[in-house]
Protein backbone atom coordinates (compact mmCIF):
# COMPACT_ATOMS: atom_id res chain seq x y z
CA UNK A 1 0.00 0.00 0.00
CA UNK A 2 1.21 3.47 -1.04
CA UNK A 3 2.13 5.72 1.90
CA UNK A 4 1.60 9.76 2.73
CA UNK A 5 2.46 11.37 5.82
CA UNK A 6 -0.90 13.87 5.60
CA UNK A 7 -3.76 12.71 3.49
CA UNK A 8 -5.84 16.14 2.94
CA UNK A 9 -10.04 15.34 2.57
CA UNK A 10 -11.11 17.92 0.54
CA UNK A 11 -9.30 20.53 -1.84
CA UNK A 12 -11.52 23.37 -1.23
CA UNK A 13 -10.36 27.00 1.16
CA UNK A 14 -9.78 24.69 4.18
CA UNK A 15 -7.66 21.80 2.13
CA UNK A 16 -5.86 24.18 0.85
CA UNK A 17 -4.45 26.15 3.55
CA UNK A 18 -3.84 23.00 5.34
CA UNK A 19 -2.22 21.90 2.94
CA UNK A 20 -0.03 24.77 1.91
CA UNK A 21 0.80 25.00 6.10
CA UNK A 22 1.94 21.38 6.48
CA UNK A 23 3.92 22.07 3.42
CA UNK A 24 5.83 24.52 4.87
CA UNK A 25 6.51 22.96 8.43
CA UNK A 26 8.81 20.59 6.47
CA UNK A 27 6.01 18.02 5.63
CA UNK A 28 7.12 16.75 1.67
CA UNK A 29 4.84 13.44 1.48
CA UNK A 30 1.19 14.97 1.30
CA UNK A 31 -1.56 14.18 -1.08
CA UNK A 32 -4.52 16.38 -1.67
CA UNK A 33 -7.84 14.62 -2.67
CA UNK A 34 -10.76 16.81 -4.46
CA UNK A 35 -13.62 15.04 -5.91
CA UNK A 36 -14.47 17.69 -8.43
CA UNK A 37 -12.32 18.72 -11.25
CA UNK A 38 -10.87 21.71 -9.64
CA UNK A 39 -9.39 22.93 -6.62
CA UNK A 40 -11.12 25.89 -4.74
CA UNK A 41 -14.21 24.09 -3.68
CA UNK A 42 -17.18 26.21 -3.23
CA UNK A 43 -15.24 29.13 -3.73
CA UNK A 44 -15.48 28.59 -7.23
CA UNK A 45 -19.29 29.55 -7.58
CA UNK A 46 -18.91 32.41 -4.98
CA UNK A 47 -18.53 34.82 -7.90
CA UNK A 48 -19.62 38.25 -5.77
CA UNK A 49 -17.23 39.99 -3.64
CA UNK A 50 -16.13 40.67 -0.03
CA UNK A 51 -13.52 37.92 0.34
CA UNK A 52 -10.57 38.00 1.94
CA UNK A 53 -10.34 41.68 3.60
CA UNK A 54 -8.85 40.05 6.88
CA UNK A 55 -6.30 38.14 4.73
CA UNK A 56 -5.51 39.88 2.13
CA UNK A 57 -7.15 43.39 3.04
CA UNK A 58 -8.09 43.98 -0.05
CA UNK A 59 -12.43 42.66 -0.91
CA UNK A 60 -11.52 39.69 -3.28
CA UNK A 61 -14.44 37.52 -5.20
CA UNK A 62 -14.46 33.82 -4.27
CA UNK A 63 -12.88 32.39 -7.72
CA UNK A 64 -9.88 35.17 -7.04
CA UNK A 65 -9.53 34.24 -3.26
CA UNK A 66 -9.36 30.52 -4.22
CA UNK A 67 -6.68 31.37 -7.11
CA UNK A 68 -4.02 32.70 -4.38
CA UNK A 69 -4.39 29.37 -2.37
CA UNK A 70 -4.29 27.60 -5.68
CA UNK A 71 -1.11 28.82 -7.26
CA UNK A 72 0.30 28.75 -3.77
CA UNK A 73 -0.49 25.54 -3.62
CA UNK A 74 1.09 24.61 -7.44
CA UNK A 75 4.41 26.52 -6.48
CA UNK A 76 4.73 24.36 -3.81
CA UNK A 77 4.27 20.91 -5.25
CA UNK A 78 1.33 19.41 -3.40
CA UNK A 79 0.35 16.51 -4.84
CA UNK A 80 -3.18 16.23 -5.46
CA UNK A 81 -5.86 14.30 -7.18
CA UNK A 82 -9.02 15.57 -8.73
CA UNK A 83 -12.07 13.90 -9.59
CA UNK A 84 -11.54 11.28 -6.75
CA UNK A 85 -13.86 10.47 -4.19
CA UNK A 86 -13.20 9.50 -0.73
CA UNK A 87 -15.39 6.51 0.26
CA UNK A 88 -13.41 5.34 3.73
CA UNK A 89 -11.08 6.07 6.31
CA UNK A 90 -10.59 4.06 9.25
CA UNK A 91 -9.30 4.84 12.69
CA UNK A 92 -5.69 3.48 11.58
CA UNK A 93 -5.84 5.84 9.00
CA UNK A 94 -6.34 3.82 5.72
CA UNK A 95 -7.88 5.96 3.59
CA UNK A 96 -9.79 4.29 0.34
CA UNK A 97 -10.27 6.28 -2.76
CA UNK A 98 -11.80 5.49 -6.05
CA UNK A 99 -11.36 7.58 -9.35
CA UNK A 100 -12.41 6.65 -13.15
CA UNK A 101 -8.98 6.33 -13.81
CA UNK A 102 -7.09 4.21 -11.00
CA UNK A 103 -10.54 2.66 -9.67
CA UNK A 104 -10.43 1.72 -5.86
CA UNK A 105 -7.03 2.78 -4.34
CA UNK A 106 -5.65 2.31 -0.32
CA UNK A 107 -3.49 4.94 1.01
CA UNK A 108 -2.09 4.42 4.44
CA UNK A 109 -1.44 8.58 6.24
CA UNK A 110 0.23 8.88 9.14
CA UNK A 111 -2.03 11.61 9.54
CA UNK A 112 -5.06 12.83 8.37
CA UNK A 113 -6.91 16.07 7.69
CA UNK A 114 -10.74 16.11 6.99
CA UNK A 115 -11.64 19.41 5.20
CA UNK A 116 -14.51 17.98 3.47
CA UNK A 117 -16.82 21.06 4.18
CA UNK A 118 -20.58 21.60 4.66
CA UNK A 119 -23.75 20.54 2.84
CA UNK A 120 -27.11 22.15 2.34
CA UNK A 121 -30.00 21.39 4.41
CA UNK A 122 -32.23 19.61 1.79
CA UNK A 123 -36.21 20.01 1.03
CA UNK A 124 -36.48 16.62 2.64
CA UNK A 125 -34.75 17.96 6.13
CA UNK A 126 -36.96 20.85 5.78
CA UNK A 127 -40.95 18.84 6.14
CA UNK A 128 -42.09 21.29 3.99
CA UNK A 129 -45.47 19.95 2.70
CA UNK A 130 -47.15 19.71 -0.73
CA UNK A 131 -46.29 18.10 -4.20
CA UNK A 132 -42.86 17.35 -5.35
CA UNK A 133 -42.53 19.12 -8.83
CA UNK A 134 -39.12 20.19 -10.67
CA UNK A 135 -37.98 23.57 -9.79
CA UNK A 136 -36.69 23.12 -6.48
CA UNK A 137 -33.18 24.22 -5.64
CA UNK A 138 -30.94 24.55 -2.71
CA UNK A 139 -29.95 27.96 -3.47
CA UNK A 140 -26.30 26.67 -3.67
CA UNK A 141 -27.32 23.95 -6.68
CA UNK A 142 -28.54 26.79 -8.07
CA UNK A 143 -25.73 28.92 -7.90
CA UNK A 144 -23.39 26.59 -9.64
CA UNK A 145 -25.84 26.02 -12.75
CA UNK A 146 -26.08 29.99 -13.31
CA UNK A 147 -22.23 30.88 -12.11
CA UNK A 148 -20.44 27.96 -13.31
CA UNK A 149 -22.60 26.25 -15.72
CA UNK A 150 -24.07 29.23 -17.13
CA UNK A 151 -27.94 28.81 -17.19
CA UNK A 152 -30.57 29.99 -15.33
CA UNK A 153 -33.19 27.07 -13.06
CA UNK A 154 -36.15 29.61 -14.07
CA UNK A 155 -37.44 33.05 -14.43
CA UNK A 156 -39.73 33.43 -11.43
CA UNK A 157 -38.53 32.86 -7.95
CA UNK A 158 -39.43 32.38 -4.49
CA UNK A 159 -36.50 31.83 -1.75
CA UNK A 160 -37.30 30.46 1.31
CA UNK A 161 -33.83 31.13 4.16
CA UNK A 162 -32.49 34.16 4.70
CA UNK A 163 -28.63 33.25 4.75
CA UNK A 164 -26.39 34.35 2.90
CA UNK A 165 -26.49 32.18 0.18
CA UNK A 166 -30.21 32.67 -0.48
CA UNK A 167 -29.36 36.42 -0.08
CA UNK A 168 -27.03 36.71 -2.67
CA UNK A 169 -28.97 34.28 -4.93
CA UNK A 170 -31.31 36.84 -4.96
CA UNK A 171 -29.31 39.44 -6.38
CA UNK A 172 -27.99 36.90 -8.81
CA UNK A 173 -30.85 35.75 -10.43
CA UNK A 174 -32.29 39.88 -10.63
CA UNK A 175 -28.78 40.33 -12.58
CA UNK A 176 -29.67 37.26 -14.85
CA UNK A 177 -32.99 38.55 -15.69
CA UNK A 178 -35.41 36.36 -13.49
CA UNK A 179 -38.40 37.97 -11.24
CA UNK A 180 -37.55 37.02 -7.47
CA UNK A 181 -40.83 37.92 -5.80
CA UNK A 182 -39.46 37.38 -2.23
CA UNK A 183 -37.45 36.16 0.27
CA UNK A 184 -39.47 34.52 3.49
CA UNK A 185 -37.48 33.03 7.10
CA UNK A 186 -38.82 31.68 9.48
CA UNK A 187 -37.20 33.28 12.33
CA UNK A 188 -38.11 36.44 13.62
CA UNK A 189 -34.51 37.58 12.21
CA UNK A 190 -32.39 36.97 9.47
CA UNK A 191 -29.17 34.74 9.06
CA UNK A 192 -27.20 36.96 6.56
CA UNK A 193 -25.38 39.58 6.83
CA UNK A 194 -26.90 43.41 6.75
CA UNK A 195 -24.41 44.11 3.86
CA UNK A 196 -26.76 41.20 1.93
CA UNK A 197 -29.42 42.07 3.37
CA UNK A 198 -29.13 45.96 1.77
CA UNK A 199 -26.96 45.25 -1.08
CA UNK A 200 -28.89 42.26 -2.53
CA UNK A 201 -32.64 42.56 -1.64
CA UNK A 202 -32.94 46.81 -0.99
CA UNK A 203 -30.99 47.57 -3.71
CA UNK A 204 -33.85 46.00 -6.09
CA UNK A 205 -36.68 46.07 -3.73
CA UNK A 206 -37.51 42.52 -3.23
CA UNK A 207 -39.02 41.57 0.39
CA UNK A 208 -37.98 40.01 3.04
CA UNK A 209 -40.94 38.69 5.30
CA UNK A 210 -39.57 37.74 8.72
CA UNK A 211 -41.65 35.22 10.49
CA UNK A 212 -42.89 33.08 7.47
CA UNK A 213 -42.73 29.93 6.04
CA UNK A 214 -43.71 28.05 3.12
CA UNK A 215 -46.71 26.12 3.92
CA UNK A 216 -47.57 24.35 0.53
CA UNK A 217 -45.99 23.46 -2.93
CA UNK A 218 -48.55 23.60 -6.00
CA UNK A 219 -47.10 21.72 -9.44
CA UNK A 220 -47.02 18.36 -10.91
CA UNK A 221 -44.27 18.27 -12.88
CA UNK A 222 -43.07 21.82 -12.66
CA UNK A 223 -43.32 24.33 -9.42
CA UNK A 224 -46.55 26.26 -10.64
CA UNK A 225 -46.95 28.09 -6.98
CA UNK A 226 -45.76 28.24 -3.43
CA UNK A 227 -48.43 29.59 -0.13
CA UNK A 228 -46.31 31.55 2.15
CA UNK A 229 -47.84 31.99 5.85
CA UNK A 230 -46.67 33.91 8.71
CA UNK A 231 -45.60 31.81 12.22
CA UNK A 232 -45.99 32.61 15.98
CA UNK A 233 -43.46 32.06 18.41
CA UNK A 234 -43.44 28.19 18.30
CA UNK A 235 -42.81 28.72 14.65
CA UNK A 236 -46.50 27.05 13.33
CA UNK A 237 -48.03 28.43 10.50
CA UNK A 238 -50.42 31.16 11.63
CA UNK A 239 -54.10 30.20 9.83
CA UNK A 240 -55.49 33.21 8.04
CA UNK A 241 -52.39 34.18 7.23
CA UNK A 242 -51.54 32.37 3.98
CA UNK A 243 -50.57 34.27 0.91
CA UNK A 244 -49.96 32.33 -3.02
CA UNK A 245 -47.07 33.23 -5.04
CA UNK A 246 -46.53 32.28 -8.34
CA UNK A 247 -43.57 31.03 -9.36
CA UNK A 248 -41.44 28.35 -11.32
CA UNK A 249 -38.59 28.29 -9.07
CA UNK A 250 -38.01 27.64 -5.29
CA UNK A 251 -34.39 28.40 -3.67
CA UNK A 252 -33.99 26.79 -0.22
CA UNK A 253 -31.58 28.88 1.91
CA UNK A 254 -31.92 26.97 5.43
CA UNK A 255 -28.80 26.04 6.57
CA UNK A 256 -25.51 24.47 6.48
CA UNK A 257 -24.46 20.95 7.51
CA UNK A 258 -20.94 19.29 8.24
CA UNK A 259 -20.60 16.57 5.64
CA UNK A 260 -19.27 13.90 8.12
CA UNK A 261 -20.11 10.72 7.21
CA UNK A 262 -16.13 9.71 6.73
CA UNK A 263 -15.52 11.22 9.82
CA UNK A 264 -17.86 8.48 11.49
CA UNK A 265 -16.42 5.61 9.34
CA UNK A 266 -13.44 6.84 11.16
CA UNK A 267 -15.18 6.52 14.48
CA UNK A 268 -14.61 10.48 14.90
CA UNK A 269 -16.96 11.63 17.34
CA UNK A 270 -19.12 14.42 16.65
CA UNK A 271 -20.63 17.23 18.83
CA UNK A 272 -24.95 17.38 18.54
CA UNK A 273 -24.51 21.33 18.24
CA UNK A 274 -21.87 21.70 15.72
CA UNK A 275 -22.35 18.44 13.64
CA UNK A 276 -19.09 18.40 12.95
CA UNK A 277 -15.48 16.35 15.05
CA UNK A 278 -15.20 17.60 18.61
CA UNK A 279 -11.36 18.99 18.44
CA UNK A 280 -8.71 19.90 21.25
CA UNK A 281 -6.07 22.73 21.48
CA UNK A 282 -4.61 21.00 18.38
CA UNK A 283 -8.13 20.61 16.23
CA UNK A 284 -7.19 17.01 16.68
CA UNK A 285 -10.19 14.86 17.37
CA UNK A 286 -10.66 11.67 19.68
CA UNK A 287 -8.90 9.91 16.66
CA UNK A 288 -4.95 10.75 16.95
CA UNK A 289 -3.59 11.59 13.92
CA UNK A 290 -6.99 12.77 12.49
CA UNK A 291 -7.34 16.55 12.24
CA UNK A 292 -10.59 18.59 11.05
CA UNK A 293 -10.89 22.09 10.20
CA UNK A 294 -13.15 24.57 8.16
CA UNK A 295 -16.75 23.79 7.13
CA UNK A 296 -16.72 20.19 8.40
CA UNK A 297 -15.48 21.21 11.68
CA UNK A 298 -18.00 23.90 12.00
CA UNK A 299 -20.22 26.38 9.46
CA UNK A 300 -17.85 29.53 9.09
CA UNK A 301 -19.33 32.58 7.89
CA UNK A 302 -15.97 34.19 6.74
CA UNK A 303 -13.59 32.03 4.23
CA UNK A 304 -10.69 34.14 5.98
CA UNK A 305 -11.44 32.07 9.21
CA UNK A 306 -11.61 28.77 7.44
CA UNK A 307 -7.91 29.66 5.97
CA UNK A 308 -6.84 30.40 9.68
CA UNK A 309 -8.15 27.55 10.79
CA UNK A 310 -6.93 25.33 8.63
CA UNK A 311 -3.14 26.86 8.89
CA UNK A 312 -3.35 25.70 12.03
CA UNK A 313 -4.67 22.09 11.60
CA UNK A 314 -2.23 21.71 8.89
CA UNK A 315 0.93 22.88 11.12
CA UNK A 316 -0.62 20.71 14.03
CA UNK A 317 -0.49 17.77 11.25
CA UNK A 318 3.00 18.10 10.54
CA UNK A 319 4.05 18.33 14.26
CA UNK A 320 1.88 15.38 14.79
CA UNK A 321 3.91 13.41 11.69
CA UNK A 322 7.24 14.77 13.08
CA UNK A 323 7.66 14.19 16.47
CA UNK A 324 4.46 12.17 17.24
CA UNK A 325 1.37 12.89 18.66
CA UNK A 326 2.74 12.60 22.72
CA UNK A 327 -0.17 15.02 24.58
CA UNK A 328 0.46 16.58 27.97
CA UNK A 329 -1.67 15.18 30.69
CA UNK A 330 -3.10 18.42 32.09
CA UNK A 331 -6.71 18.65 30.58
CA UNK A 332 -8.81 21.53 31.08
CA UNK A 333 -12.37 21.67 29.37
CA UNK A 334 -13.80 24.79 27.87
CA UNK A 335 -17.28 24.91 28.72
CA UNK A 336 -20.06 27.10 26.85
CA UNK A 337 -23.04 28.28 28.56
CA UNK A 338 -25.41 31.57 29.01
CA UNK A 339 -26.12 32.20 25.67
CA UNK A 340 -22.39 30.39 23.67
CA UNK A 341 -23.82 27.38 22.21
CA UNK A 342 -21.09 25.82 21.54
CA UNK A 343 -16.65 26.10 21.66
CA UNK A 344 -14.08 24.93 18.87
CA UNK A 345 -11.65 23.40 20.68
CA UNK A 346 -13.86 22.10 23.46
CA UNK A 347 -10.87 21.29 25.62
CA UNK A 348 -7.31 22.01 25.73
CA UNK A 349 -3.71 19.58 26.72
CA UNK A 350 -2.39 22.82 28.35
CA UNK A 351 1.18 21.30 27.25
CA UNK A 352 0.15 21.36 23.44
CA UNK A 353 -1.59 24.67 23.61
CA UNK A 354 -0.02 27.54 21.17
CA UNK A 355 0.98 30.73 23.44
CA UNK A 356 -2.45 32.31 22.28
CA UNK A 357 -5.08 30.29 21.71
CA UNK A 358 -8.36 31.06 19.30
CA UNK A 359 -11.41 30.08 20.86
CA UNK A 360 -14.53 30.58 18.08
CA UNK A 361 -18.19 30.12 18.73
CA UNK A 362 -21.44 31.23 18.25
CA UNK A 363 -24.38 32.64 20.45
CA UNK A 364 -27.93 31.68 20.09
CA UNK A 365 -29.78 34.75 19.92
CA UNK A 366 -29.38 38.13 19.52
CA UNK A 367 -27.48 39.72 22.00
CA UNK A 368 -27.51 43.71 22.39
CA UNK A 369 -25.47 45.63 25.06
CA UNK A 370 -24.00 42.42 26.38
CA UNK A 371 -20.63 40.99 27.13
CA UNK A 372 -18.38 38.09 26.22
CA UNK A 373 -17.00 36.74 29.30
CA UNK A 374 -14.47 34.39 30.18
CA UNK A 375 -14.14 32.22 33.63
CA UNK A 376 -11.03 30.31 35.07
CA UNK A 377 -13.18 27.60 37.21
CA UNK A 378 -15.56 30.21 38.75
CA UNK A 379 -13.27 33.23 38.62
CA UNK A 380 -13.67 35.90 36.13
CA UNK A 381 -10.83 36.54 33.67
CA UNK A 382 -12.30 38.30 30.93
CA UNK A 383 -14.79 40.17 30.53
CA UNK A 384 -15.69 42.15 26.83
CA UNK A 385 -18.43 44.30 25.88
CA UNK A 386 -20.27 44.14 22.44
CA UNK A 387 -22.81 46.36 20.98
CA UNK A 388 -24.16 43.61 19.16
CA UNK A 389 -24.21 39.61 18.88
CA UNK A 390 -25.52 37.53 16.81
CA UNK A 391 -25.96 33.85 15.38
CA UNK A 392 -25.15 34.42 12.27
CA UNK A 393 -21.59 36.19 13.60
CA UNK A 394 -19.08 34.14 14.81
CA UNK A 395 -17.38 35.14 17.63
CA UNK A 396 -14.15 34.63 19.32
CA UNK A 397 -11.70 34.60 22.52
CA UNK A 398 -8.29 34.46 22.92
CA UNK A 399 -6.76 32.47 25.87
CA UNK A 400 -2.87 32.94 26.57
CA UNK A 401 -1.04 29.93 27.57
CA UNK A 402 1.15 31.40 30.43
CA UNK A 403 -2.63 32.47 32.01
CA UNK A 404 -3.48 29.01 32.03
CA UNK A 405 0.01 27.54 33.31
CA UNK A 406 0.01 30.06 36.06
CA UNK A 407 -3.55 29.30 37.01
CA UNK A 408 -3.27 26.90 40.65
CA UNK A 409 -6.22 23.68 39.69
CA UNK A 410 -7.40 25.38 36.34
CA UNK A 411 -10.31 22.45 35.41
CA UNK A 412 -13.14 24.23 33.37
CA UNK A 413 -13.11 27.43 31.16
CA UNK A 414 -16.64 28.91 30.70
CA UNK A 415 -17.42 31.32 27.89
CA UNK A 416 -20.58 33.07 28.56
CA UNK A 417 -22.92 36.15 27.25
CA UNK A 418 -23.61 38.45 30.46
CA UNK A 419 -24.67 41.85 31.65
CA UNK A 420 -21.43 44.11 31.05
CA UNK A 421 -20.48 45.71 33.87
CA UNK A 422 -17.41 47.66 34.39
CA UNK B 1 -36.90 69.48 3.29
CA UNK B 2 -36.58 65.27 2.44
CA UNK B 3 -36.15 62.25 3.98
CA UNK B 4 -34.32 58.88 3.34
CA UNK B 5 -34.48 55.88 5.24
CA UNK B 6 -31.31 53.58 5.46
CA UNK B 7 -30.52 50.31 7.19
CA UNK B 8 -26.09 50.62 8.09
CA UNK B 9 -24.22 47.67 6.77
CA UNK B 10 -21.26 48.55 8.87
CA UNK B 11 -22.24 45.78 12.08
CA UNK B 12 -24.94 43.17 12.21
CA UNK B 13 -26.32 45.81 14.67
CA UNK B 14 -27.67 47.10 11.48
CA UNK B 15 -28.97 50.49 12.37
CA UNK B 16 -32.09 52.41 10.73
CA UNK B 17 -30.76 55.62 10.07
CA UNK B 18 -32.67 58.91 9.03
CA UNK B 19 -31.02 61.61 6.27
CA UNK B 20 -32.39 64.44 5.75
CA UNK B 21 -31.77 66.58 2.71
CA UNK B 22 -32.01 69.61 0.93
CA UNK B 23 -31.49 70.38 -2.16
CA UNK B 24 -29.65 67.43 -2.31
CA UNK B 25 -27.14 68.39 0.43
CA UNK B 26 -27.16 66.17 3.57
CA UNK B 27 -28.25 68.20 6.59
CA UNK B 28 -28.67 65.45 9.22
CA UNK B 29 -28.17 62.18 9.57
CA UNK B 30 -29.99 60.09 12.91
CA UNK B 31 -30.47 56.82 14.12
CA UNK B 32 -26.55 56.01 14.06
CA UNK B 33 -24.89 54.72 16.88
CA UNK B 34 -21.05 55.23 15.76
CA UNK B 35 -19.67 57.47 12.84
CA UNK B 36 -19.45 54.90 10.56
CA UNK B 37 -23.27 55.31 10.17
CA UNK B 38 -23.32 58.79 9.65
CA UNK B 39 -20.14 58.20 7.49
CA UNK B 40 -22.34 55.57 5.07
CA UNK B 41 -25.39 57.03 5.02
CA UNK B 42 -23.75 60.49 3.24
CA UNK B 43 -22.18 58.41 0.91
CA UNK B 44 -24.98 56.23 -0.35
CA UNK B 45 -27.42 59.27 -0.67
CA UNK B 46 -24.96 61.17 -2.09
CA UNK B 47 -23.16 58.67 -4.22
CA UNK B 48 -23.87 55.39 -4.27
CA UNK B 49 -22.04 52.65 -5.47
CA UNK B 50 -21.25 49.12 -5.83
CA UNK B 51 -18.52 46.44 -7.27
CA UNK B 52 -20.97 44.51 -10.18
CA UNK B 53 -20.13 41.13 -10.44
CA UNK B 54 -21.42 38.81 -12.93
CA UNK B 55 -20.52 35.80 -15.63
CA UNK B 56 -20.25 35.75 -19.59
CA UNK B 57 -20.32 32.96 -21.53
CA UNK B 58 -16.66 31.27 -22.62
CA UNK B 59 -16.47 28.96 -25.98
CA UNK B 60 -13.65 25.97 -25.53
CA UNK B 61 -13.12 26.24 -21.51
CA UNK B 62 -13.34 23.78 -18.75
CA UNK B 63 -16.02 25.49 -18.10
CA UNK B 64 -19.46 27.43 -19.80
CA UNK B 65 -19.07 30.67 -18.28
CA UNK B 66 -16.19 32.82 -16.40
CA UNK B 67 -17.12 35.37 -13.93
CA UNK B 68 -16.45 38.56 -14.21
CA UNK B 69 -16.46 42.09 -11.77
CA UNK B 70 -16.11 45.99 -12.65
CA UNK B 71 -12.21 46.60 -11.30
CA UNK B 72 -13.59 49.15 -9.09
CA UNK B 73 -16.92 50.81 -7.52
CA UNK B 74 -19.30 52.05 -10.08
CA UNK B 75 -22.16 53.87 -10.02
CA UNK B 76 -25.58 52.35 -8.69
CA UNK B 77 -27.53 53.50 -11.05
CA UNK B 78 -25.44 51.94 -13.95
CA UNK B 79 -25.75 48.43 -12.57
CA UNK B 80 -28.43 47.57 -15.45
CA UNK B 81 -26.74 48.62 -18.26
CA UNK B 82 -23.76 47.45 -17.41
CA UNK B 83 -25.14 43.80 -16.90
CA UNK B 84 -26.75 44.37 -20.85
CA UNK B 85 -23.69 45.26 -21.70
CA UNK B 86 -21.60 42.33 -20.16
CA UNK B 87 -24.33 40.03 -21.02
CA UNK B 88 -23.75 39.40 -24.48
CA UNK B 89 -20.19 38.64 -24.25
CA UNK B 90 -18.74 35.65 -25.55
CA UNK B 91 -14.82 34.98 -24.39
CA UNK B 92 -12.65 32.67 -25.72
CA UNK B 93 -10.43 29.88 -23.78
CA UNK B 94 -8.10 30.30 -21.86
CA UNK B 95 -9.19 33.24 -19.68
CA UNK B 96 -6.74 34.20 -16.89
CA UNK B 97 -7.64 36.11 -13.74
CA UNK B 98 -7.76 39.86 -14.65
CA UNK B 99 -8.45 40.09 -18.72
CA UNK B 100 -10.96 42.74 -19.99
CA UNK B 101 -14.06 41.18 -20.38
CA UNK B 102 -15.27 44.90 -21.74
CA UNK B 103 -12.95 47.95 -21.56
CA UNK B 104 -15.09 51.34 -20.09
CA UNK B 105 -18.56 49.85 -19.41
CA UNK B 106 -21.20 51.58 -20.13
CA UNK B 107 -18.69 54.65 -19.93
CA UNK B 108 -18.36 54.48 -16.20
CA UNK B 109 -14.27 54.72 -17.20
CA UNK B 110 -14.13 50.86 -15.57
CA UNK B 111 -13.28 47.76 -17.02
CA UNK B 112 -15.00 44.39 -16.55
CA UNK B 113 -12.51 41.62 -15.62
CA UNK B 114 -12.44 38.06 -15.42
CA UNK B 115 -12.13 36.38 -12.09
CA UNK B 116 -11.31 33.20 -13.10
CA UNK B 117 -8.60 31.06 -15.17
CA UNK B 118 -10.61 29.13 -17.41
CA UNK B 119 -8.06 26.71 -19.30
CA UNK B 120 -8.81 25.63 -22.89
CA UNK B 121 -9.76 21.99 -23.50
Amino acid sequence: MKSYDIIIVGGGPAGLAAAISAKKEGIDSILMIERDNQLGGILNQCIHNGFGLHTFKEELTGPEYASRFIDQALELNIEYKLQTMVLDITPEKVVTVMNREEGVVQYQAKAVILAMGCRERPRGALNIPGYRPAGIYSAGTAQRLVNMEGFMPGKKCVILGSGDIGLIMARRMTFEGAEVKVVAEVMPFSGGLKRNIVQCLDDYDIPLLLSHTVVDIEGTDRLEAVTIAEVGPDRKAIPGTEQRYECDTLLLSCGLIPENELSKQASVELSPITSGPIVDESLETNVPGIFACGNVLHVHDLVDFVSQEAGLAGANAAKYVKEGGEKGSTIVKINATDGARYTVPSSIHVENMADLLTVRFRVGAVFANKAISVYFNDERVQHRKKQIMAPGEMESVIIQKKQVEAYEGLETITIKIEDYSK
Amino acid sequence: MEERKLTCIGCPLGCQLTVTMENGEVKDVTGNTCPRGAAYARDEVTNPTRVVTSIVKVKGGNLAAVSCKTASVIPKAKIFEILDEIKPVVMEAPVKIGDVVVANVAGTGVDVIATKNIAAI
